[in-house]
């Protein structure tokens, strides 16, 4: 099953994220003519600081959803991207989800000298296993393990289970949390997808 | 925000849920001088960060609820938990029902007398058949006159009725062989738009958040009333109410800011509206030398017959799908036991359009991922059916909403009390509902079987009782205009007053009661 950006752009409008074009220059650094807070930096080791190219974050998150999502998921890497750039437009969870996955890269660098997003699929998931995230709480600001969990996992589980394709890849094309009409529950098999990926906004 | 009170106010409701929204509405649409003050907030921000805040599990609740503002206390055999229970704010606990909404049975009205049980109401069904149909007018409720078992109506649903679900057609062919009737269900939800409101898109989480506004809530008759000139204050906490020196009326509510003022609102009348434990608290809280035994209480029963709806449910899983958890509200319904004489307690029957766990939301809390989390969710998700009933209980004196005096709360003010058990009458309707669940259940031939009954049961969030209507001022605290016998401007309005509660959900009786008080009150105001 294929993902698509509109896929993403599903869920993040049941999620009230609408508008506006998306773009990963939201984790830019801040510039001398920029205020700052539309920037990713979140301290002076944050991830769009001046260390960090603004990819990184997004890699690091696909390179997770690679780890977590199921293998019969294609398209992971568009559908991360307008996921979690749109996501970023709430600037409450971009910090924590910038630093989050900030956190995640720098470990798998100490431990496994490389960055997150270069280390082979199994040993993402055996990292992420080995520090705990499988059985963690998920809690926003909670220890390393806890923050992973919610900010990085949960947060692209979410995006995937909510989704019109994931859900269907469970027998549910209208998961909860997407606005799917109030059509599917009468019918006894899910009806044929969409397969046009428009590409537009947020209008769900 | 300007949180001081009113001058020359003719009507001070207390509690902005439905209850007080609809008086508040109709009073000030009367040319009344009308302030509201609510105890919570108002939940302004956009409903689907609060749909995020249900779903995903290492965030606060939606609703705000269980802080130091809501300690209770429960010491009856039965834990109570209060704080899940309802919600304070702008709206009250409609921010958080599933919206089922359906008339009382005339059997309910006069239990005492049919049964020899329960106690009799002062209004019968047809003196609040006109109110049942202007309440379903204002919350917009979607049904259909398909119910055989339904007391008898003059007029269609305002809204078309939500068509039966894929599950409902696999129970219908087991109770169709079974002769157990499926109908429709009332719901305060737009099947269509209505209201200016949408109407439903599905977001599948209608308990406790509908992302769309389809399903009603109180907010709205509270904006209609402010439109109208009503004030609301919210986070206005109504600590005391003060009566004149003979007794015979309330002068004032005495209440706190978030700001730590307390202030003092004065009325020619007031409406309690802030719930069967609230409306019950703050009559106690105000007790005085003339009333040692709270507000309104002579007769004593302030407090006692508290009593809830009990849930009996059964499910598990067939060989073919189910569909469940597309949406959070349910299609269908059987009333046809619920005036059955043994036992004498109603109860009706649920089919659930959400049984079992939902990928999501499975998925969030496993302890795994990628291929293995998507075989647990094959293996959890999509074959699952179930059935749900509340089932009546009966008033008992000895279950009661009291005042905690060694607990208070971040104000000084003694905390509720919740002293509440199940009795073996009511132990015996609920077995009653899992026997014909099993029934239907085994002709389906469903397995791995769970049942919620008399060792499992829990309550339906459904506060009745605490402030019963009677004719009598010797055993009840309001009379059938819902005013209080012993002080001339009080009035009560809610499931408080129910002197029985039958077995549904209470919310569409609410309405029709307080819109009867209002057309009262009004009359008391000219």
């Amino acid at each position: 099953m294929r993902l698509t950006r509109r896929d993403a752009l599903a869920v993040l409008a049941g999620l009230g994220v609408t508008g506006g074009a998306v773009s990963l220059t939201q984790f830019d650094p801040p510039t001398a003519d920029s205020t700052g807070n539309e920037g990713g930096s979140t301290g002076e080791d944050g991830a769009g600081g001046d260390d960090t190219p603004p990819t990184a974050v997004r890699d690091t998150m696909v390179a997770a959803a690679e780890a977590v999502y199921p293998s019969a998921a294609e398209g992971v890497s568009e559908f991360v991207e307008a996921y979690v750039v749109g996501r970023a437009r709430d600037d409450s969870r971009r910090a924590a989800m910038v630093d989050a996955a900030t956190e995640l890269d720098d470990v798998a660098r100490d431990w496994e000298g490389a960055a997150f997003a270069d280390l082979p699929a199994a040993d993402r998931d055996r990292l992420l296993r080995e520090l705990g995230v499988d059985a963690a709480d998920p809690i926003p600001d909670g220890t390393l393990s806890e923050r992973l969990r919610f900010h990085v996992v949960n947060e692209l589980l979410y995006a995937f289970y909510a989704s019109p394709t994931g859900g269907r890849l469970v027998g549910i094309e209208n998961p909860i949390g997407h606005p799917g009409g109030a059509e599917s529950y009468r019918r006894a098999t899910m009806d044929e997808p969409e397969t046009t990926d428009s590409g537009g906004e947020t209008d769900g | 925000m300007d949180r001081t009170p009113v001058a020359d106010a003719d009507v001070c409701i207390v509690g902005a849920g439905p209850a007080g929204g609809l008086v508040a509405h109709r009073l000030a649409e009367s040319g009344a001088t009308v302030v509201v003050l609510e105890a919570g907030p108002r939940f302004d921000g956009d409903r689907r960060e609060q749909l995020e805040q249900h779903i995903r599990p290492g965030l606060d609740g939606p609703w705000e609820m269980g802080g130091p503002r809501d300690a209770f206390s429960s010491t009856g055999e039965s834990f109570y938990p209060l704080n899940a229970a309802r919600v304070k704010g702008v709206g009250g606990s409609t921010l958080h029902w599933q919206g089922m909404v359906m008339r009382l049975h005339e059997r309910d009205f006069e239990l005492d007398t049919r049964h020899g049980v329960g106690a009799d109401w002062p209004v019968g069904y047809d003196d609040l058949r006109p109110y049942y149909a202007a309440a379903e007018r204002e919350f917009g409720v979607a049904g259909a006159a398909d119910n055989p078992y339904a007391p008898p109506r003059d007029e269609p649903y305002p809204l078309p009725a939500f068509r039966p679900s894929h599950s409902d057609s696999i129970f219908a062919e087991a109770c169709e062989r079974l002769g157990i009737d499926m109908h429709s269900v009332g719901n305060a939800r737009n099947s269509e738009p209505y209201d200016d409101r949408s109407p439903c898109v599905g977001y599948g989480t209608c308990k406790p958040v509908c992302p769309s506004g389809a399903k009603y809530t109180a907010e709205s008759h509270v904006e209609k009333a402010e439109a109208a000139g009503a004030r609301v204050i919210d986070r206005a906490r109504v600590r005391r109410l003060e009566h004149d020196e003979a007794g015979e009326r309330v002068v004032a509510a005495a209440y706190t800011t978030p700001g730590g003022e307390t202030h003092r609102q004065e009325a020619t009348q007031f409406v309690l509206a802030c719930g069967g434990v609230e409306n019950v608290r703050l009559l106690l809280l105000s007790d005085s030398d003339r009333y040692p035994d709270g507000l309104a209480n002579s007769s004593g029963a302030v407090g006692r017959y508290f009593m809830d709806h009990l849930f009996a449910g059964m499910g598990g899983r067939l060989d073919r799908p189910t569909r469940q958890n597309h949406v959070g509200f349910n299609t269908s319904e059987c009333h046809q036991f619920y005036d059955d004489a043994d036992p004498v307690n109603g109860l009706k029957l649920e089919f659930l359009n959400y049984a079992g766990p939902s990928p999501v939301i499975d998925a969030l809390h496993a302890d795994t991922w990628g291929d293995d989390l998507l075989d647990q969710l094959d293996e959890s998700y999509g074959t699952h059916v179930s059935m749900g009933a509340l089932v009546e209980q009966l008033p008992r004196e000895d279950n009661y909403v009291g005042l905690d005096r060694e607990t208070t709360d971040d104000l000084g003010d003694p905390v509720p009390e919740i002293h509440w058990s199940v009795d073996e009458q009511t132990d015996a309707a609920l077995s009653r509902a899992n026997e014909i669940q099993a029934r239907v259940l085994d002709e389906l031939g469903v397995e791995d079987r769970w049942t919620v009954g008399p060792d499992e049961t829990g309550p339906a969030y459904h506060h009745m009782g605490t402030t019963r209507m009677g004719d009598d001022p010797e055993s009840s605290v309001v009379d059938a205009e819902c005013r209080a016998h012993d002080l001339d401007n009080l009035w009560i309005s809610g499931s408080s007053v129910f002197p029985t509660g039958g077995a549904m959900n209470p919310t569409l009786t609410i309405a029709a009661l307080s819109l009867r008080l209002a057309e009262s009150l009004r009359a008391e105001l000219e």
